[in-house]
């Protein structure tokens, strides 16, 4: 608990200084854009309901839809003026927060000018005021207080929403929860929640302390709260300056945890080599490789069956050395990018048991478990009962079981443990079959794909010797036995690890270090 | 005769494309330093045909003229800078002083810091407001306080003209006739040309030295209050002129009757 604690907080300048960097900036771009659109639309009818209308539909897209979706708009804008935009990180968060902070802004606007007393209207232009002159010294002064109380809602929702930009690249307090709900870290979940609440509160209260200036003419307040605002933030953002040069190497890395260790192990690599590293946690399997090619990421671990069956479009199941050569020769050829070699360690579906359940009936590998099979359970994690692995081991060895269930991983494993199931569908890497005295059933017909975990890099990245001397010590180097300890210690419900402290763990065990 | 400061040639007015008539064929000719006002009920006219002077609304047809001049070659922010308008609403900017309202007029036509700040002070007298009043809110004012502010606003920059639109309309009886005393002194001293709407004939006869009669966009009677007072051909504007004799011969009935009970 303490040593989660602490890891947190050495994160907490970075991540912060990132939250808050992208909050502001998306909120001060969603202020130019919808406050000269509330005026136009406060004046103008026609304008009026199209533009309220398509700010409130933007707000009905989940925030994260949101942010995914300028992943792939970035890419076609990009193709279509020649020149690539980067489609991950800051960018696409910085587009999409500032497009959901506008419906609070551009309807408060509205709102108070057009609710500025007809009379003040009229003495305004009977005394000869311009549509100009009237907008600055009448409508907007007194539209004022009302706009600041959109700004507070914008704000408030931005700094949250920022938080859904972690899967899209960008580093921000999302992190902790993102990683957090991934390994079951739910100190990171809480410590990152707590941070952005924290941070919410403190600029709403700020933003309050303008408003009320705002509405009471009380300039000492409005300056109060301007500078607390411009000094928070300062304080915020400087980590990210004093680091000094921004990190050479992007690491990538999906949503789980022995991704995140991996990420982290090639970041020391790197560190060895003189070299500085940033890890973009939590992208999704299918973006990853795309942003792999893009270059928005230089490297990252993937697994071969999985590229060849999502990336190569290939149905066929060759052996493991085939599919190897057959990968590191098409991905070259398709997209630039270079497969650097296998890690030593397979993150397949396997079939697992107890072990000595399996010893009890005799089984040692799927082709002794067709007799057993109609006694028996089989559980399978949420996907795994519709994925082609499945149907493929159940055709090749001919199984047919009692009952078939699916179960959320956590409680695929306790319906082993309590007996519920007697057979379940586990990654071969995951540290829980070690710990829960598991063994995984052999494939010796070749029914499922080889995972190996391979090591890929961007194509401008290609020639990088620096960036390839600290890979090829990885190669062939991790057994699955150190894989799975290392998952394990991250996902343990006890005495947790966060996965930096796996990954050097990790780094001593297999003597890199 | 000189050509007369402010003039209406055949105006003609409609709303929802033609279909309701606000003004038909009104022509006025009013010369310097008259105090017209324009009477009659609720929606015959008077106040579209006050706002075609200071192109607050424009005409469908005919034109306004002041000095000869017609009004729509002039934008209308700076064309309204040179006159004085107040009306019924006030419309005081909530946000700023009562000192800064008053500035409002003289610092769009550009004055100098000091000379403003001078001319406050000079305005407050004139409407016999406190000075000390410069600094609060609009908002801390009394009704008859404020629209004595509308005035010194509208009267700022040193207009010849003054539009006013039911401007004492709001206000309690007492303050009522003290500030339509005060507005017709301020009149005469500064050499005022006054168009004033009111629906009020006693207000309109007291204060005015000539009174235009409107009904259904139209005028049908314009002469001197004593002349109007007098009795008129047409009817509706002989029963409305004979409101105030009439109240006044029942005031002075009930005068001389003995005390009851």
């Amino acid at each position: 608990m303490a040593d989660q604690l602490s890891a947190a907080w050495a994160l907490l300048p970075s991540y912060l200084g990132q939250h808050v960097l992208l909050s502001v900036s998306a909120l001060v771009l969603g202020l130019v854009l919808s406050l000269p659109l509330a005026v136009l639309a406060a004046r103008d009818a026609r304008v009026r309901w199209p533009v309220l209308a398509l700010a409130s539909l933007i707000q009905t897209i989940p925030g994260l839809a949101l942010l995914a979706l300028f992943y792939p708009l970035l890419l076609a804008l990009g193709a279509l003026i020649g020149q690539r935009l980067p489609a991950l990180g800051f960018l696409p968060s910085l587009l999409a927060l500032a497009l959901y902070s506008m419906l609070p802004v551009l309807r408060n606007g509205v709102a108070g000018i057009t609710g500025v007393d007809p009379a003040v209207r009229e003495a305004a232009d009977g005394l000869g005021m311009t549509p100009g002159q009237k907008l600055w010294q009448v409508e907007l002064p007194l539209a004022a207080p009302v706009i600041m109380a959109g700004v507070r809602t914008a704000a408030v929702w931005t700094i949250g929403a920022a938080t859904l930009s972690t899967p899209v690249g960008q580093p921000s307090l999302g992190n902790y929860i993102f990683a957090g709900l991934q390994t079951e870290n739910w100190v990171f979940v809480l410590f990152g929640c707590a941070a952005a609440a924290v941070l919410a509160l403190a600029t709403d209260q700020l933003l309050g302390l303008i408003e009320s200036g705002l509405a009471h003419h009380g300039l000492r307040r409005m300056l109060a709260g301007v500078a607390g605002l411009v000094l928070g933030a300062a304080v915020a953002v400087a980590p990210l300056f004093a680091q000094g040069s921004q990190p050479r190497y992007v690491i990538g890395a999906k949503n789980f945890s022995e991704q995140f260790i991996l990420a982290d192990l090639i970041g020391r690599r790197l560190q060895v080599e003189g070299a500085a590293a940033q890890t973009r946690e939590g992208l999704g399997s299918a973006v990853i490789f795309r942003a792999l090619a893009a270059g928005d990421i230089d490297a990252y671990v993937d697994y071969s069956g999985t590229l060849w069956t999502n990336v190569l479009n290939r149905r066929d199941i060759p052996s493991r050395q085939a599919m190897l050569a057959d990968l590191t020769n098409e991905l070259k050829a398709r997209y630039g990018v270079t497969l650097v070699g296998a890690l030593g360690f397979e993150n397949a579906y396997a079939l697992a048991m107890k072990a000595d359940r399996a010893r009890a009936l005799g089984v040692s590998g799927l082709a002794d478990l067709a007799p057993a099979a109609p006694r028996l359970t089989l559980g399978g994690d949420l996907e795994f009962l519709s994925r082609p692995e499945w149907a493929a081991i159940r055709k090749a060895y001919d199984l047919n079981f009692k009952a078939e269930r699916s179960y959320n991983p956590t409680f695929m494993y306790q319906a082993l443990r309590s007996g519920e199931a007697d057979v379940i569908s586990a990654f071969s890497s995951d540290g829980r079959i070690a710990a829960d005295g598991l063994i995984t059933l052999a494939d010796p017909k070749g029914a499922v794909p080889a995972y190996d975990a391979v090591v890929l890099v961007s194509p401008k990245r290609a020639g990088d010797r620096r960036l390839l001397a600290a890979l090829r010590p990885l190669i062939g180097r991790i057994p699955v036995e150190a894989m799975r300890q290392a998952n394990l210690s991250v996902d343990r419900d006890q005495n947790k690890a966060t996965p930096q402290q796996a990954a050097a763990a990790l780094s001593k065990g297999i003597h890199l270090e | 005769m000189a050509v007369p400061l402010i003039e209406l040639d055949h105006i003609g007015k409609s709303f929802d494309g033609g279909r309701a008539f606000a003004l038909r064929d009104v022509s006025l000719s009013i010369a310097a330093g008259a105090f017209v006002a324009l009477v009659g009920q609720s929606g015959s006219g008077k106040t579209t045909t006050l706002k075609t002077i200071n192109r607050l609304v424009e005409p469908d047809e005919g034109e306004a003229r002041i000095g000869g001049r017609p009004v729509r070659e002039q934008p209308g922010p700076s064309l309204r800078r040179g006159i004085g308008y107040v009306f019924q609403g006030i419309g005081l900017f909530p946000h700023l002083t009562v000192g800064e309202n008053i500035a409002a007029g003289p610092r769009l036509a550009g004055w100098a810091k000091d000379r403003i700040a001078a001319r406050i002070d000079e305005l407050l007298d004139l409407v016999a407001l406190p000075r000390d009043v410069a600094g609060r809110r609009p908002g801390e004012l009394s009704g008859g306080q404020q629209q004595r502010v509308g005035l010194a606003r509208a009267l700022a920059a040193g207009p010849q003209i003054m539009l006013m639109d039911e401007p004492f309309g709001a206000l309690d009886p007492v303050t009522r006739l003290e500030l339509g005393d005060a507005y017709r002194a301020l009149h005469a001293g500064l050499g005022l040309t006054t168009v004033m709407v009111t629906h009020d004939v006693q207000e309109a006869v007291l204060l005015a030295d000539r009174v235009v009669v409107m009904k259904d966009g139209r005028v049908l009677a314009d002469d001197a209050p004593r002349a109007l007072l007098a009795g008129h051909p047409d009817p509706d504007v002989a029963a409305l002129m004979a409101t105030p004799r009439v109240q006044a011969e029942r005031v002075a009935e009930l005068m001389r009757s003995p005390p009851s009970g």
